[in-house]
């Protein structure tokens, strides 16, 4: 099993007739069952989107002015959003009205007011949002939504979420090497405001059966990381327990400013790495000094 | 984005929010008709920097005074003394590090007669995906202090977003800060004006510290820091117009300009890496292994030939580098694109210093081959571990 995203997946692409909802959609068509079955551009509805994929097969896809058309036309029950980030906001509004499943926003730069007002009607949705600023979620063979690089997945045992995208390539190719393999790996992104928390991926994670252990991949900056800890001690306390290795990122920032993820700062005190280190260490998370070690402490942990 | 002070009390000032009358001044020339042009008989002569600590903060020439960054002065003479002191003189305070910052805009204020202080914020609070007004009765005072020693003095409101300040927000704010008479009927209009202010102008943060209650009862800003949302700046081309350059990093502005994430630190390995969170690592890897990185930068998942030469030129134009780590993960960036755009730097730019590369990902064979087969004085790396244990040898050894 995997978690969010399978070989059943259905995915509207928003934003799909730009050059990067292009490019990664090729690259999406040409890996594993991933189903992409529409676009929508607002202004080009009825018109097709032609695509290459990476083995030079051509593609095929209709686009639509609205959400709500194309999960209408095509039973779609997730939608990615490659929408440049002044509308992204209203893209991703859009998605929550045409009550779309699971919608995973990848743009980077979305003002953070504007993610205020999509998380307030996101409250009140049954929806889920990825991201923003995420690289998506992949589940090997079978689906992937965004930009992740197929080619170092392997289908296996460890579920790797992360607000960073590199970071989980490190984590899925050091697991890969490992002869691990992942479950899904999913990326929550490093906006400040996002859909989707460490709690909520670990929860799934925890509920998979087919995830025996997990990589969770933090940064500087909120408390989310200190949340996820407190989360996984509790589970734990009620027999719910799988081996977790954990890395954060940004012990050497200086406090105040912003590392290149508008959600990566220390401010007024608080976010800093070594809290997270240590609220992760206090809840069994066994922390990796160095984001080059991921793969072998968790083959470490799991030999016991 | 950052703004000075005398910037926000006007940007405040235009919503509606009680400031004191007050002149901004960039030479000692304008000091005397500033000061006649308010009323007295106290005038505050404050420093325009971007750096909180001003009051405590000192100045290092001697020929500043041993006063701070914020005097008082009770004549106008006086004012014109102070600012002849601190216009071009270095103020040091806890946040500008030892360095200092040079005062090159002063604000003179009407005076205040102060009853209490009082601290007001609003930000975005991550953990509830809010805007928040952060309030305490302990103004005037550090509020990392006050949130380490007192925390339960600092009370949070979060406003619904489609609601905005409502009267039960306004209430549990001047509960907070036991508000009364003239204040607490202020703070039915002030605290939705400083909200509005917030939201129209994307701010993401503001900070009021402190708050005054005067002693005839009413509200007034003393003090106000705002900051704005970068990525929200192209719809506030008024909020980009007030940015001061000379308050930031030239290395910066240079990164901002062709769109890298870039921090200057003070170190002496210089980083080129994809990914903010692999750039932060890479960081966190070389101070493992001893060494203090000179940088932060990230050059984005579609870094293209140009913005490598870009990354590399600011790079290697900082003289504290003695040896640079490029650490790449091609998942949608295929390793041979990057590969070229390093030779192409290296031959255009120069390399006065060790350069360890490390490459991993798409068509890593081919772009690791371009490398050794480029000629140039290139130390090939492995993964993280290596290449950082490769450049802080090579940085310790030079």
């Amino acid at each position: 099993m995997s978690i969010l995203v399978n070989k059943d997946t259905k995915v509207i692409v928003q934003g799909l007739t730009g050059k990067t909802g292009t490019f990664h959609t090729e690259q999406a068509l040409g890996y594993g069952a991933t189903q992409m079955v529409a676009g929508v551009t607002p202004g080009k509805g009825g018109s097709t989107w032609e695509g290459t994929l990476p083995d030079g097969r051509k593609a095929q896809l209709p686009v639509f002015d609205t959400v709500a058309e194309a999960r209408e036309a095509t039973g779609a029950n997730a939608s990615v959003v490659y929408v440049p980030p002044k509308f992204a906001g209203a893209s991703i509004v859009e998605a929550i009205d045409a009550e779309v499943p699971l919608i995973v926003a990848i743009t980077e730069g979305i003002p953070v007011l504007d993610m205020v007002k999509v998380k307030a009607r996101l409250d009140r949705s049954t929806s889920r949002l990825l991201g923003p600023n995420c690289p998506g979620v992949l589940t090997p063979g079978e689906c992937k939504i965004g930009i992740m690089p197929g080619s170092i997945f392997r289908k296996g045992s460890v579920g790797i979420v992360s607000r960073s995208g590199t970071l989980t390539y490190e984590a899925v190719f050091q697991t890969t090497n490992e002869g691990l393999g992942q479950t899904t790996a999913v990326g929550i992104g490093g906006d400040p405001v996002k859909g989707t928390e460490f709690i909520d991926v670990l929860e799934l994670f925890l509920a998979d059966p087919e995830t025996t252990s997990i990589v969770m991949i933090g940064e500087i900056g909120g408390s989310a990381e200190e949340a996820a800890a407190e989360f996984l001690r509790d589970e734990a306390k009620r027999g719910r327990m799988k081996p977790v290795v954990g890395f954060i990122a940004g012990r050497t920032a200086p406090p105040g400013r912003t590392m290149g993820h508008a959600g990566a700062v220390i401010s007024g005190g608080k976010g800093g790495a070594e809290d997270k280190i240590a609220a992760m260490e206090a809840a069994g998370i066994v922390v990796s000094p160095s984001p080059a070690q991921l793969g072998r402490t968790l083959a470490r942990r799991l030999k016991g | 984005m950052n703004i000075h002070e005398y910037q926000a009390k006007a940007l405040l000032k235009g919503f509606g929010a009680p400031v004191a009358a007050g002149v901004p001044v960039f030479s000692a020339g304008e000091a005397e008709a500033a000061a006649r042009s308010l009323p007295g008989p106290l005038w505050v002569v404050k420093s325009q920097i971007h750096a909180g600590g001003r009051g405590k903060g000192r100045f290092k020439e001697a020929s500043a005074g041993e006063k701070g960054g914020v005097r008082l002065a009770r004549s106008v003479d006086e004012v014109v003394t102070f600012a002849s002191e601190m216009l071009g003189s270095t103020l040091v305070t806890k946040q500008t590090g030892p360095a200092g910052k040079q005062v090159n805009r002063l604000y003179i204020e009407d005076g205040a007669d102060i009853a209490r202080e009082l601290y007001c914020s609003l930000l975005v609070d991550r953990a509830v995906g809010r805007v928040a007004f952060v309030v305490s009765t302990e103004g005037g005072m550090d509020i990392e202090t006050v949130a380490h020693d007192t925390p339960e003095k600092i009370v949070s409101v979060a406003i619904d977003p489609e609601a905005g300040v409502t009267a039960a927000d306004v209430a549990a704010i001047v509960s907070a800060l036991k508000l009364d008479g003239p204040a607490a009927e202020d703070a039915k209009t002030l605290f939705p004006t400083l909200y509005r202010a917030f939201v129209d102008k994307d701010m993401s943060l503001l900070e009021v510290n402190p708050l005054i209650v005067l002693k005839d009862g009413h509200l007034r800003l003393l003090d106000a820091k705002v900051s704005f949302d970068g990525n929200a700046l192209f719809r506030h081309p008024d909020v980009e117009a007030l940015r001061d350059l000379s308050e930031e990093d030239d290395k910066e502005i240079e990164a901002h300009k062709h769109d890298l994430a870039y921090v200057a630190l003070s170190g002496n390995i210089g980083c080129m890496v994809n990914g903010a969170g692999l750039a932060m690592a890479t960081m966190d890897i070389i101070k493992l292994y001893g060494a203090e990185p000179a940088n932060f930068l990230d050059v984005g998942g579609g870094a293209s030939r140009e913005k490598v030469t870009a990354a590399f030129k600011i790079i290697t134009a900082d003289p504290a580098v003695k040896g640079i780590l490029i650490n790449i993960f091609g998942g949608i960036m295929k390793c041979d694109v990057i590969a070229e755009g390093v030779i192409a730097a290296v031959r255009e730019v120069g390399l006065q210093v060790p350069l360890v590369v490390r490459l991993e990902g798409t068509n890593v064979a081919l772009g690791k081959k371009i490398i050794s087969e480029s000629g140039l004085d290139v130390i090939a790396a492995d993964d993280l571990d290596d290449a950082a244990k490769k450049i802080v040898a090579a940085v310790k050894g030079a």
